[in-house]
């Protein structure tokens, strides 16, 4: 215990704007966030996000937004485990036609009003994938889509300021 | 590498009377080829068993006019593919299921996407086909458009018929495809009474998006970008393995430089996928600290990975015909001294972690899988590695510039989530001793050489140990360098069955964490 605590206290906050690249920018759009998610979604915003045929690198980039690096729940957001509680459904991938049903059934379970983010190239607009027997290519093929991140996969960072794009198009 | 085992296979074959005819120039070197009478499959299966070969993969190709099936097998790091061929009208084919448990979901793949039959498969129904064709379509058949036949919506798949249980007290609690967490799809049948699990059931598929079929046609480079996509988080180890078996069909010559730049990306991959994934391990047993650092390690690491290779997970680096993206000293450098602070720190973390009673208390004993199941299974990886399972193709079956380097393999017996966890972090300390080793001595010159293309019917086999083990990747050119024939053959093929069996007589709660330690990929598995 005594060994947890030492390294905790070493370590200390490392939560801070980092120098050298360019994710000075990660505070400012957290600040941002922190504002629009207070304004508009009472200081909370749920989001579940929904792998709809992902090759899972866009998953690995929102998992690291839970990183101590990006923090992302301190701006009032938070990954929920079901649609029911989502303000937002963040969809990855093109989507499978293995996954529409799925994908379509968590979108109705979603309550109004939504917001529905398509990530990466591939949520965007098929990607390397595109449209064939096995997908559906760009998640707005199967389901209304209020914003578009791109990138293959966007970059945490991309993910904060696609995110707060998306929320300052809802009226307050 | 040691082939006097398949010399021994071929004789053992002929005391069977069946006739195998080895081909005198493969093409799939290292590899060797044979080719019998679909009629003797099963007992290829049967000698091949009582030899001791692991069961590797198996993938067909409708040629036009006949079918292709493939199986290969390995013993002491030496390949054997051995094929057959089945009438388009009626493929019909012995099953190696019954010799090779491992063999099970891989036919039944083959059965939804190339229609072949297999006689004595002890389970036909279907796996990789769900709702969007019909059981009379299969997509790898010449005659089936990329585009499908099927208009409309797809229907869920709601017809999957579930094995049973019954008995006083016995429930059943269906898992997705969609889950709680930030995961890939699948859906999973448990059966338990109490808190204790009797039976899990593993149904995966959704996320295939036709990968094999849309490579068909495409040019190396193109091939090259699907194959980082296959599964993101190995995107350099499927990238190398399916340029590895490009250039081994086309004979081309990679210059070494881009060989070491190639392993020095994918041990970064391996690093930052072991301590993400000890981490979650961690996280999955509320151990929230050791998510948290592993969480930060992985973040610095990554970001020396964007540094040097200009791309967070090293995506699109690795080309045809060698690498795109070239280091110099100061990236050199980067990485020495990240290492240097990092070893001490994962130590501590690690004996932290080891000491710790209630960490303890949940991973040890917890989803094991024994040295036997292991082996019937044809595990791989650190799956195979924590149960005993020996076995690393960059010291068993050396490609270039592995086979100048030192490459350390951790084994463990006791095939628990603690083992699991245990072989990664040593895992790590093996990468880093390797990034030193290539670092310290990266050959000068070219990074890459112009790709040619080879001529129609070149074939060609990949063989790389991605982070979760072996991958195998078969390559077929058609004319003009264009694909004919595309299968990556992700090793979660080979560890996705184990959890099945692992996590019986464990209590559900502890059914995230051993599935976090075998952390099979859905799209790797899916395609
Ligand atoms: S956008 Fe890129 S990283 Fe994201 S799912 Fe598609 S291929 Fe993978």
């Amino acid at each position: 215990m005594l060994r947890i605590l030492a390294k905790i206290q070493k370590i200390g906050i490392i939560t801070e704007p980092l120098p050298a690249t360019d994710q000075v920018a990660l505070e400012q759009v957290g600040q941002q966030l922190r504002d629009r998610v207070g304004e508009l979604f009472s200081g909370s915003l749920a989001i579940r996000e929904v792998d709809a045929g992902s090759c899972n690198g866009c998953e690995l980039e929102i998992h690291a937004l839970n990183n101590p690096y990006y923090g992302i729940e301190r701006f009032g957001i938070h990954f929920v485990a079901s649609p029911r509680h989502a303000d937002m459904l963040l969809v990855t991938g093109p989507v499978s036609r293995h996954m529409e049903a799925a994908l379509r059934r968590t979108y109705d379970a979603t309550p109004e009003p939504k917001l529905v983010i398509a990530v990466g190239e591939c949520g965007a607009n098929g990607g390397e994938f595109g449209v064939s027997y096995a997908s559906c290519g760009a998640v707005a093929n199967v389901i209304p889509v209020d914003a578009v991140i791109r990138g293959c996969p966007p970059t945490p960072l991309d993910l904060m300021r696609g995110i707060l794009e998306a929320i300052g198009k809802r009226s307050p | 590498m040691n082939d006097a085992w398949i010399t021994a296979l071929l004789a053992q074959l002929a005391a069977h009377d069946v006739h195998a005819d080895e081909a005198p120039e493969p093409g799939l070197a290292p590899a060797r080829l044979i080719r019998l009478a679909a009629e003797d499959w099963g007992t290829l299966a049967r000698v091949a068993k009582a030899a001791g070969g692991r069961w590797v993969a198996g993938f067909g190709e409708d040629n036009g006019e006949e079918i292709v099936i493939n199986a290969c097998f390995e013993k002491h790091g030496a390949y054997l593919v051995a094929r057959t061929q089945v009438n388009r009208a009626t493929p019909i084919l012995p099953s190696h299921t019954p010799y090779y448990p491992g063999a099970d979901r891989p036919e039944r793949h083959a059965q939804d996407m190339l229609g072949i039959a297999f006689s004595d498969h002890p389970d036909a129904r279907r796996w990789s086909r769900h709702q969007a064709w019909q059981d009379k379509d299969f997509p790898l058949r010449r005659d089936f458009p990329v585009a499908g036949r099927a208009v409309g919506p797809t229907p869920p798949d709601d017809k999957y018929r579930f094995l049973q249980a019954h008995g006083a007290g016995v429930y059943e609690i269906p898992v997705g495809p969609v889950h709680a967490g930030i995961i890939e799809p699948g859906h999973f049948r448990f059966q338990a009474v109490g808190e204790t699990i009797l039976n899990l059931e593993e149904h995966l598929g959704y996320v295939h998006k036709g990968i094999e079929k849309i490579a068909e046609g495409r040019d190396a480079a193109g091939l090259a970008r699907l194959a980082a996509r296959i599964s993101g988080d190995t995107t350099v180890a499927h990238g190398w393995a399916a340029c590895m078996a490009m250039e081994r069909a086309a004979k081309h010559e990679v210059p070494a430089r881009a060989l070491a730049l190639r392993a020095l990306m994918c041990e970064r991959e391996r690093v930052a996928n072991h301590l993400g994934d000890i981490g979650a391990i961690l996280n999955d047993i509320a151990f929230t600290f050791g998510f948290y650092q592993f969480g930060r390690l992985r973040e610095d690491w990554t970001r020396v990975s964007q540094q040097t290779f200009g791309h967070r997970f090293m995506m699109d680096c690795v080309i045809a015909g060698g690498v795109g993206v070239d280091i110099n000293d100061a990236h050199r450098s980067a990485m020495l001294h990240q290492m240097t602070k990092m070893r001490p720190d994962i130590e501590s973390l690690m004996a932290i972690v080891e000491d710790n009673a209630s960490v303890e208390d949940r991973i040890d004993t917890t989803g094991y899988l024994s040295p036997e199941q292991a082996k019937d299974f044809g595990a791989v990886g650190y799956v195979g590695r924590a149960s005993n399972i020996d076995f690393d193709v960059r010291r068993d079956a050396p490609y270039e510039p592995y086979d100048r380097l030192q490459v350390d393999v951790p084994v463990y017996h006791y095939g628990d989530v603690a083992a699991r966890t245990k072989v990664r972090f040593h895992e790590i300390l093996a990468s880093f001793k390797l990034i030193e080793q290539i670092v310290n001595a990266l050959p000068e010159g070219l990074i890459a050489t112009a790709w040619r293309n080879p001529a129609a019917g070149a074939e060609g086999l990949g063989l790389v140990e991605g982070f979760r083990g072996e991958i195998l990747t078969y390559v077929r050119f058609g004319d003009d360098g264009r694909i004919a024939r595309f299968y990556p053959r992700d090793p979660s093929w080979l560890t996705w069955p184990t959890l099945e069996k692992l996590v019986r007589d464990n209590i559900v709660p502890d059914f995230p964490v051993c599935n976090k330690s075998v952390n099979g990929s859905y799209s790797g598995h899916d395609l």
